[in-house]
């Protein structure tokens, strides 16, 4: 089949946000990892670098996880690829 | 499906189990009344074991079918919530739920790679693989890497690593069973094992996924309650506060990080007493460090010499008329002496190793990667940020998990779904950290310092029942406790918080139900996984695609007890370190699979020479690396930029995409009909789209 431009655009769309959604993710992860040390001369809750490794890149992946879901569902119906039976 | 009856579903399902919530919270009353009544704990053991499993194998029986997409998919139409719940308890093992806190407390912050690379691999899922898996909608993970690359080898690769990292990681599962059933019943370990495997078989062997996933949602729900009860009691406890996760950070980890300054200065008098313990055992470390230094220059004369000591001393004592403990002691020795030059090095380098772990001073919690030089320190984080890619990118790999996003009625709950999982996932895993924290002040506060002739309740039942979990003894002799007089064995910190906490014995038998319903969860799913490998991508796939439904239920079944059986069996060897078993799981699961699948989506140039070469390579590279490293094998080589074993996968993954991208440029692109499925799987609906879905 052929695809139109805004099916392109579409999965354009949808590596753009992959991408944004990555990085973020490799930033509280590893970023937060190499430079824990640092981090821990800051208390936030607890000292920074052991919290982000306890809770704080916790919350942070199940964000990116929803924020993900929400706008990719929407972006379905906004380009019109989304399945008919779904709520 | 339409909508509205899948809404009514969910509907019901929900209504379903907030009773059976309320009834299972019903039933662990009943069981407080009955210990109150006085109803011996071995008792109670009993009935929380035979009613969970009753339970679970009640719910396999209801759900038992014989139609292939509700046996391999549970029918697609198990909502985002549940999925989620269902995820979860097949995702958190025995380990996450009894052994997490526990390497928590022993680590610190080097432990925390479990936490976030546990998590944070379910954004890999979400973002790169479930709904893909979900839009292509067939039964198992090599169903894909068939009709994505063709033919049958990427397939047959794809299903040799799914059994290995499979198996691997279920025999940890059935160790884990095991471990529980015998230890809160008294029977037996081996006998356990079958207890147990008794409970997974009838709820997987009736209704394949269908009956899986069900009862894992009601295993999700027992593991939840029976984590939070003790430590949000513990809470309470220490604070006045029911929020674990935030006090054990804002009040309780700086009187921790207080207290263990305390330990470590030498001026204080608890710094003098604990120095005082680590001088014996520095003097122990010493000494074992001469004898073996007399048995490399003596040989067999200096055993004999060593072992002649210990008679004349027996000799001595008798002489003396000293007490019989004493003389029967000093006989110990004589008879626990080593026979043997080598039986000698063995059993004096492990006194050495042990002492000398007892020589260093406390270790803070908090701190990233403490060592005593830059060098040493960046090894340690090196090998803690390659630990959580491997086990993140492993997460995003392990076949038992992506199989669950199949199950769901669509795309969009399939993306849903995955936040949900991790949802309830991160339940548990933002609780372990702080509940290490909360036991920690409780070890440092109240046990330390306190004497030795009225040891807390708790220590002196542990150290009862197992010494590998609790042991206290009094080094320097002066009846009060010293941190360095004790030795914790990570597992009992979750199974010792309701003691701790002051709670009743009903509560402990509801943790273990919750560790016995997390162990048995996963273990259902990874068996099913590698009996639908079996099953469907061998036999149906590839030796006989005529096969009728009833026949090819009926050899998944079969597979599925020979499986679980060889899996016991293997099990009930007690084979090495469970730990080390379960990160190799990850790490050749993340090299296999994840470049291969990532690619096949991502990549519509990616091929089947490419998928050959990646998969292969992936798992070549990340198993010869095992082989070279884990002092298992007995090779020892150097390792490769000082990373350990556990996380080989970090040399396997990018293997598996140099491989991926290497071969797929060599040879021809894939056909149009393999770029229309890319298409396919990546837009959740086409006008005139293919269909790729298995009914």
């Amino acid at each position: 089949m052929q695809l139109t431009q805004k099916h392109v655009e579409y999965w354009q769309k949808n590596l753009r946000l992959t991408g944004i959604l990555l990085a973020i993710w490799f930033v509280v992860t590893f970023v937060a990892g190499y430079f824990a040390r640092e981090l821990n001369e800051i208390t936030i809750i607890g000292p920074l670098g052991f919290y982000m490794g306890a809770q704080g890149a916790l919350i942070v992946y199940v964000l990116i996880i929803v924020y993900y879901a929400k706008s990719m569902n929407a972006m379905d119906k906004e380009y019109g690829v989304h399945e008919g039976e779904d709520d | 499906m339409a909508s509205a009856s899948q809404s009514a579903f969910n509907q019901q399902l929900k209504k379903y189990y907030s009773f059976y919530t309320g009834g299972f919270v019903a039933f662990v009353v009943i069981v407080g009344i009955l210990e109150f009544a006085g109803v011996p704990n071995k008792i109670l053991g009993y009935i929380f074991l035979a009613a969970t499993i009753l339970l679970y194998a009640g719910i396999g029986f209801m759900s038992k079918t014989a139609e292939v997409s509700e046996y391999y998919v549970a029918g697609r139409r198990v909502p985002a919530l549940f999925n989620g719940m269902a995820t979860g308890a097949d995702w958190m093992s025995a380990a996450s739920f009894i052994g997490m806190a526990g390497t928590l407390y022993l680590t610190g912050y080097d432990g925390l790679a479990f936490i976030m690379g546990w998590t944070g691999g379910y954004c890999l899922v979400a973002l790169f693989l479930a709904p893909y898996l979900r839009k292509f909608g067939q039964f198992t993970i090599p169903d894909f890497l068939g009709a994505r690359y063709g033919g049958h080898i990427p397939r047959l690769i794809g299903v040799l690593a799914a059994i290995i990292c499979s198996f691997v990681y279920v025999v940890a599962q059935i160790y884990g069973v095991g471990l529980i059933t015998s230890r809160f019943t008294g029977l037996e370990f081996s006998i356990g094992v079958f207890v147990g495997l008794g409970g997974i078989l009838v709820c997987s062997f009736l209704g394949g996924m269908k009956a899986v996933t069900w009862t894992q949602v009601a295993q999700y729900i027992i593991l939840i309650v029976a984590y939070m009860i003790p430590v949000v009691w513990l809470s309470v406890k220490h604070t006045g506060i029911p929020i674990p996760q935030i006090v054990a950070y804002t009040t309780e980890l700086p009187k921790v990080t207080a207290l263990e300054k305390e330990f470590n200065d030498k001026t204080t008098p608890k710094g003098a007493a604990e120095d005082s313990v680590r001088q014996i055992f520095r003097d122990r470390v010493a000494d074992a460090d001469a004898k073996l230094k007399g048995l490399e220059t003596g040989g067999t004369g200096f055993l004999a010499g060593e072992r002649g000591k210990l008679e004349a001393k027996v000799a001595d004592l008798k002489a003396a008329g000293a007490d019989a403990k004493a003389i029967e002691a000093a006989e110990k020795a004589v008879k626990d002496f080593p026979a043997d030059p080598a039986a000698a090095k063995k059993a004096w380098t492990a006194q050495k190793t042990a002492a000398a772990a007892k020589t260093a001073p406390v270790r803070a919690h908090s701190e990233p990667f403490p060592a005593k030089d830059e060098k040493a320190r960046d090894i340690a984080k090196k090998n803690f940020l390659a630990l959580i890619l491997c086990l993140m990118v492993g997460t995003a790999a392990l076949p038992h998990i992506l199989m669950r996003f199949y199950t769901t009625p669509s795309v969009a709950e399939a993306r849903r779904s995955v936040g949900w999982s991790l949802f309830f996932i991160f339940l548990l895993y933002f609780t372990a950290p702080a509940l290490a924290i909360l036991v920690k002040y409780e070890v440092y506060s109240s046990l330390v310092g306190s004497s030795f002739a009225q040891l807390p309740a708790w220590v002196s039942n542990w150290a009862a029942v197992d010494k590998t979990l609790m042991a206290i003894t009094d080094i320097n002799k002066d009846g009060i406790v010293q941190l360095a007089e004790i030795t914790i064995g990570g597992d009992l910190i979750v199974l010792a918080t309701p003691e701790i906490a002051g709670l009743p014995y009903v509560i402990t038998g509801l943790v273990a139900a919750g560790g016995l319903a997390a162990a048995l969860s996963t273990a259902d799913g990874l068996l099913l996984t590698i009996a639908n490998a079996l099953s469907h991508d061998v036999y149906y796939k590839m030796i006989d695609p005529n096969a009728p439904t009833t026949r090819r239920i009926l050899v998944s079944k079969t597979l599925l007890l020979v499986v679980a059986l060889v899996a016991a069996y293997v099990t009930s060897l007690k084979p090495g370190d469970i730990l080390f078993l379960v990160g190799a799981a990850f790490s050749l699961a993340a090299s296999a699979f994840f470049p291969a699948l990532v690619c096949g989506v991502f990549w519509k140039r990616a091929n089947k020479l490419g998928a050959i070469i990646g998969m292969s390579a992936g798992l070549i590279i990340c198993g010869y690396y095992m082989y070279l490293t884990y002092p298992f094998f007995g090779v020892n080589a150097p390792k490769w930029w000082d990373i350990n074993p556990i996380a080989a996968g970090i040399f396997g993954i990018p293997a598996g995409f140099i491989g991926v991208i290497f071969g797929s440029l060599i040879s021809p692109a894939p056909s149009k009909e393999v770029q229309e499925l890319v298409d396919h799987v990546r837009y959740p609906n086409l006008e005139a789209d293919i269909n790729t879905s298995a009914a």
